[in-house]
């Protein structure tokens, strides 16, 4: 198996990973941390095809994310706090004030 | 100048301006005051113009403004004062001014005083301008605010109801006749391209014979609209009704305003009913007939008003008649006698009826009806005055020598003698019932001793109210020299705006045959009256029945026009609107309502929920473009 392969799987597991993170953590800051681990598993897989194809797009976008991720942590973690200050908790399924 | 000739139409309206802004401010006597100044500085601008009209002009006109101009369409606010309106325009603001001033003694302490006058003079405004107006839709506009006014005041105490829904059958009935007059209206003007008297006149006279057809149907359409406002069959039901208002208003209605409307109509447009022999024939029929039919149902009333409702209606028939002979000249000064001699009875109706009400004030707790006839007698004694003014009035109405309606309906007779025998024998037939009926009631009321507490107790009322009444009784007793068979002054005056006729030559022998009949008449109703309690049940048999519910006209009506039409109201309430259109509304609002239901379980309020539906989105989008991707 090559390199480009592996790692695409590896890209895979992590993004997997984080989704059902997402879907299945009720504290909000593991959902946090599940999305930045479905950024991260992007960037392996923009990083490993780049270097692969030898472009340097993919290396680019990879910078891009990570500014923007680094962005989202500010505000997410701002909300986060927010929200336990009010809520007293970071559960989310507390959170249900826009049910129908 | 323009201000000089509108002046008539202005004070009125200065009065009632004046009293609808200040009224609230302003004593009781102070808001009579306004009106009845106003509209006795309407009579004398009026009395002015007839001065300068007699002094050699032959008419005054004056245009105030554009008022719709659309192509071929051009109508302004235009008045005109010629020999005809005068004489209409003193009718109105003369005997006007004294009902204003009547009217101030008799509502004394309404509550609605301030709002009782501003109407009267509005009525007085929008008669003026009826009469004053130079073309037929200024004309029309004046019919219609009349008929405004005259829905307000009928209703004017409308906390019964019944007094509403007489204003408001006024005012439908009224509405009927209108559809002729409009459609006659649009006739005119397909037919002569203007609305103005003097083009269509000029021009209908230019080329009669082209246009007979055309005309003929004017003429109809437009006594459709005199039917309604001048209560002739088959629209004359609102006017006995219309008793239901304060009595001046009955007298301002039937004497000076409103019901004169159709005959002054029918007068201005005797040029074209000159040229419409056919329908001239109709309007004859249909006035004699009027005249009979309304004349026998006054016979077996018992309301005071209600008998001189059903006279207003039958002198009406008259008028109506006289117009369908071609006799215009004559119609109108029958028009002028009957306004004095009308308001001159129903004022001393009012008077009696005030003096009624303060008999049962005094007599404690007898609720009577005070308008009801066979609850007074013996009141010559305690009203005199009123008396006196009712005999002369009622003597005038039954055409005695030399009282007015004795001149007016003799040459009414002779024309009717001259061209037509069937519309004579109507008519003649109805004189003999008009002194029936008059004698019946100067009977009832005047005669013999009181049958109730009321009637022992009823006063004279006070100056305001009898010295109007002593200035009708003067008009009603000289009205006749205006057109005494000898000199035919009025005729004279009219001859140059009015078609006319070759005048017929007064006969002795009839009027002396119909001045027999009219004493006979009256001397048949004091023996038939002489023991009134005998004959109250009288309206009980068939026959009274039938009169007393004028030949049973409103029965039919309401069987088949109202009663049906109410059932199809009811379908329209609870079938259509309630099924149909309610039934859309609020289906349109169930289905977003059980849409809405269906669908908020979707917003659990769980972030995770949501989650994965932005992922199922994201697959199913990534999958659409996955597969499609070649």
């Amino acid at each position: 198996m090559d390199t480009t392969a592996f790692v695409a799987l590896l890209s895979s597991v992590l993004f997997t990973i984080g989704v059902l993170g997402v879907l299945l953590r009720r504290s909000a800051l593991l959902i946090f941390m599940s999305v930045e681990l479905m950024l991260n598993a992007a960037n392996l897989a923009f990083v490993s095809f780049a270097h692969r194809w030898n472009q340097l797009d993919g290396q680019v976008i990879v910078f891009f994310v990570m500014a923007v991720a680094a962005a989202e942590v500010a505000v997410g973690l701002a909300l986060i706090v927010t929200i336990f200050r009010t809520k007293r908790s970071t559960n989310v399924d507390e959170l249900s004030a826009l049910r129908g | 100048m323009e201000l000089y000739i509108l002046s008539p139409i202005l004070f009125p309206l200065l009065g009632l301006l004046i009293n609808a802004t200040l009224g609230q401010r302003i004593s009781e006597r102070a808001i009579s005051g306004v009106a009845t100044l106003a509209a006795a500085a309407a009579f004398l601008m009026s009395a002015l113009m007839f001065g300068q009209l007699s002094g050699g002009d032959a008419r005054l006109s004056a245009t105030v403004a554009p008022w719709i101009s659309a192509g071929p369409l051009q109508v302004s606010f235009g008045f005109l004062v010629d020999r005809l309106s005068i004489v209409a325009m003193l009718i109105v603001t003369g005997i006007g001014a004294l009902i204003h001033m009547f009217s101030a003694g008799y509502m004394h302490g309404d509550p609605r005083f301030r709002r009782y006058f501003v109407y009267l003079n509005l009525f007085l405004a929008s008669m003026l301008v009826l009469v004053m107006a130079d073309n037929f839709l200024v004309m029309f506009m004046g019919w219609e605010l009349v008929g405004l006014c005259s829905y307000l005041l009928i209703g004017f105490w409308f906390e019964k109801l019944k007094n509403a829904e007489a204003g408001r059958k006024a005012f439908v009935v009224n509405r009927i006749g209108d559809v002729g007059f409009v459609l006659g209206l649009l006739l005119i003007f397909a037919t002569f391209g203007s609305f103005r008297f003097d083009d269509v006149f000029a021009q209908a006279k230019a080329q009669g014979e082209a246009l007979a057809g055309a005309i003929g149907l004017i003429t109809l359409l437009l006594f459709i609209g005199a039917t309604g406002k001048s209560a002739q069959i088959p629209l004359f039901v609102w006017l006995p009704d219309a008793m239901a208002g304060p009595t001046p208003v009955s007298a301002l209605i039937h004497a000076a305003t409103m019901v004169t409307a159709g005959v002054y109509m029918m007068v201005r447009a005797g040029v074209l009913y000159e040229l419409s022999p056919l329908t001239q024939q109709i309007v004859a029929l249909v006035g004699a007939l009027t005249a009979l039919v309304a004349g026998s149902s006054a016979l077996r009333q018992f309301d005071i008003k209600k008998v001189l409702a059903y006279s207003t209606v039958s002198q009406l028939g008259y008028m109506v008649a006289a117009c369908g002979l071609g006799a215009f000249i004559a119609a109108d000064f029958h028009l002028l006698t009957h306004a004095f001699f009308k308001a001159a009875l129903f004022l001393a109706a009012g008077s009696v009826i005030h003096g009624m009400e303060h008999g049962l004030h005094a007599a404690h707790g007898a609720h009577v009806d005070p308008q009801d006839m066979r609850h007074m007698g013996g009141l010559a004694r305690r009203m005199p005055v009123t008396f006196l003014v009712f005999l002369l009035g009622g003597l005038a109405l039954a055409g005695l020598p030399p009282l007015s309606g004795f001149f007016s309906k003799d040459e009414i007779l002779l024309e009717a003698l001259k061209h037509n025998v069937l519309v004579f024998a109507l008519l003649a037939a109805s004189a003999v019932i008009t002194a029936l009926y008059v004698g019946r009631q100067l009977v009832l009321v005047f005669a013999g001793q009181p049958r109730s507490a009321a009637a022992a107790g009823a006063t004279e009322s006070n100056w305001l109210m009898t010295v109007p009444l002593i200035a009708l009784t003067i008009g009603t007793a000289l009205a006749g020299l205006f057109n005494f068979p000898t000199t035919h002054a009025l005729t004279d005056w009219l001859a140059p705006v009015v078609p006319h006729g070759e005048t017929p030559k007064f006969m002795p022998e009839l009027a002396a045959t119909f001045t027999a009949l009219g004493l006979g008449g009256l001397g048949a109703a004091w023996w038939l009256y002489r023991r009134p309690e005998r004959r109250f049940e009288e309206a009980e048999a068939a026959l009274g029945r039938f009169l007393a519910g004028a030949w049973h006209f409103d029965a039919a009506y309401r069987a088949v026009v109202v009663k049906p039409f109410y059932a199809l109201s009811t379908i329209c309430a609870q079938v259509l609107d309630v099924g149909l259109i309610d039934g859309a509304v609020n289906g349109v609002g169930q289905l977003f309502r059980q849409a809405g239901a269906a669908l908020r379980s979707v917003q659990s309020g769980f972030v995770r929920s949501y989650g994965l539906m932005m992922l199922l989105g994201i697959v199913l989008a990534v999958a659409y473009f996955v597969l499609n991707a070649r």
